[in-house]
């Protein structure tokens, strides 16, 4: 669906193909997770091609995904650091929820929200890498003292559901702020959706006349 | 029927009850004792086992003791572990016991295993692992509290000494009982095991051995494989069998709330998301929106 008015450039293609290489891997991974987590979901392990081809190829799956995300936050990251007005708008989180957005201190190109989405992302991906790397038992358990994996296997389960739980909120923000998922589908979002969730942004935006697309009509 | 049991009390990764229908067998279930005290490492049921089981592990390199090969594998399900112990100065001990899998009545490797029905535990007491349904994640490794499950290097299944459940079936005693020349290997009803044991004990004690004593360690809930020891006090000096064996913490985490506290803290997640959105409703941008931007960036003197 075109929208002439989306002419704010918000996601170039490369930083949308990174995050739906991304999310592709992350789907691919927590399937399989889910499969080998709980015996209510083994039945997913069909979607593998099996029980063992489901261990065979999560551990794979995982690392694509972290590796695709790692170039994700490395664009990224310069964005998300907390800054004192994030910590007043996390504060007002009420009005946040209530679509009480004037009330709420200037965003730049991130939301404080978004922030902690993107932190929490950080540290739960890194330590599904590390205590997934020591509990792969095909190639690098053996090396690694029994106490280790059993901590590391209660760990990876953990950050597997913080991150799940974190992804949740981030599709449903998407899906809750209109327009946004055109930004990561087009790569263009309107100047009223600049202007009302990132105002801050809107302007810096504004003031760099490369960053804008001419109007289709 | 065929090639299926009607005395399964456990069944990995399944959360509603197994066929179970027979009533348990009298005096607790079968049971093997292994009475160190008596055991001449000859290692007769390490090759009775071999043979019954058609296994051959690679011929290994002597490492200076008799153990030999070093540790259990897929292709070794028990093993006789020799360790040479200076107890009380002067006084060298050598300390010979058969390792392998213990069929705990809390078994780790079960609750441990995300593969339905790839490892069961009989009502007679013996924990089979079911290679068939095996994936081959290992997760009974990290379950086990005796170090004993192997995964082979050649099918990625994992696999341990099954107490011959084929054998015990159909009224036969385990291949290593049958091949035991000193009677140190001894096996039976659990009940008449510990009978067995007793005995033996008071008469270890009766030479000196004062803490002599049966190792059936109620940390996971008693083993249906038993030894007699004479120190019992020291397990470890047996090659670093553990003093109190249970399901490690962080398993019984993993394994047991974990897994449905997950699953509602997911869905509720999810929900409340639904629920915000029905509500409270979306975010959206309107035309006052656009006017008041084109606004703003008109002040800037830019036309977006």
């Amino acid at each position: 669906m075109n929208d002439p008015r989306a002419t704010i450039v918000r996601y170039s293609a490369a930083e949308r193909t990174n995050h739906w290489i991304t999310v592709i891997a992350f789907l691919l991974a927590a399937l399989s997770g889910f499969a080998l987590f709980h015996p209510a979901l083994f039945g997913l392990s069909a979607l593998f091609g099996g029980g063992p081809w489901t261990r065979i190829l999560h551990p794979y799956l995982g690392l694509a995904m972290a590796i695709a995300f790692l170039f994700l936050a490395a664009r990224m990251g310069s964005d998300n650091n907390m800054q004192p007005r994030d910590w007043q708008w996390l504060k007002q989180y009420r009005d946040v929820i209530d679509n009480h957005e004037e009330r709420l201190p200037e965003v730049g190109r991130y939301n404080a929200g978004q922030k902690l989405v993107y932190w929490v992302s950080v540290v739960s991906l890194l330590l599904l890498v590390l205590t997934g790397l020591v509990i792969w038992r095909a190639y690098l358990s053996a090396v690694f003292p029994v106490g280790l994996i059993r901590f590391a296997s209660m760990l990876h389960a953990i950050s597997a559901l913080v991150l799940i739980c974190t992804i949740i909120v981030h599709v449903y923000a998407s899906l809750w702020v209109t327009g946004s998922v055109r930004a990561m589908t087009r790569g263009t979002v309107t100047p009223g959706w600049a202007w009302k969730h990132h105002r801050a942004w809107f302007r810096e935006m504004m003031s760099h006349a490369a960053n804008t697309r001419p109007r289709a009509n | 029927m065929a090639l299926q049991s009607l005395d399964i009390v456990r069944r990995s990764a399944t959360t509603t009850r197994p066929p179970d229908i027979r009533v348990t067998p009298p005096g607790g279930g079968v049971a093997k004792l292994i009475d160190t005290t008596k055991c001449i490492g000859c290692k007769a049921c390490q090759v009775a086992c071999a043979e019954w089981n058609d296994l051959r592990d690679e011929v290994g390199t002597c490492d200076g003791t008799y153990q030999n090969p070093h540790d259990l594998s897929g292709s070794t399900w028990t093993l006789m572990r020799f360790s040479e112990v200076e107890n009380t100065p002067g006084d060298l001990e050598w300390l010979i016991r058969k390792d392998g899998c213990m069929h705990c009545a809390d078994p780790g490797c079960l609750k441990a295993c995300p593969s339905p029905g790839a490892i069961v535990q009989y009502a007679n007491g013996i924990v089979d692992f079911v290679e068939e349904n095996c994936i081959g994640c290992g997760y009974c490794i990290t379950g086990c509290p005796f170090d004993v499950p192997r995964i082979s290097k050649n099918d990625k299944k994992a696999y341990k000494c099954t107490l011959c459940s084929d054998r015990v079936s159909v009224g036969l005693e385990p291949a290593c009982i049958k091949s035991c020349p000193t009677g140190a290997l001894v096996f039976g009803t659990k009940e008449d095991m510990q009978i067995h044991a007793a005995e033996r004990i008071e008469d270890l004690k009766s030479r000196g051995f004062d803490k002599a004593g049966l190792y059936d360690p109620e940390g996971v809930g008693g083993t249906h494989v038993m030894y007699v020891l004479h120190h019992a006090d020291q397990p470890e000096l047996y090659h670093n069998l553990p003093k109190d064996p249970q399901i490690s913490a962080e398993v019984r985490v993993w394994k047991g709330a974990a897994k449905p506290l997950s699953l509602a803290i997911m869905g509720l997640t999810a929900l409340a998301g639904f629920f915000h959105y029905i509500r409270t409703g979306p975010n959206e941008t309107d035309a006052r929106d656009e006017a008041a931007a084109d606004e703003a960036a008109k002040r800037m003197g830019k036309t977006p």
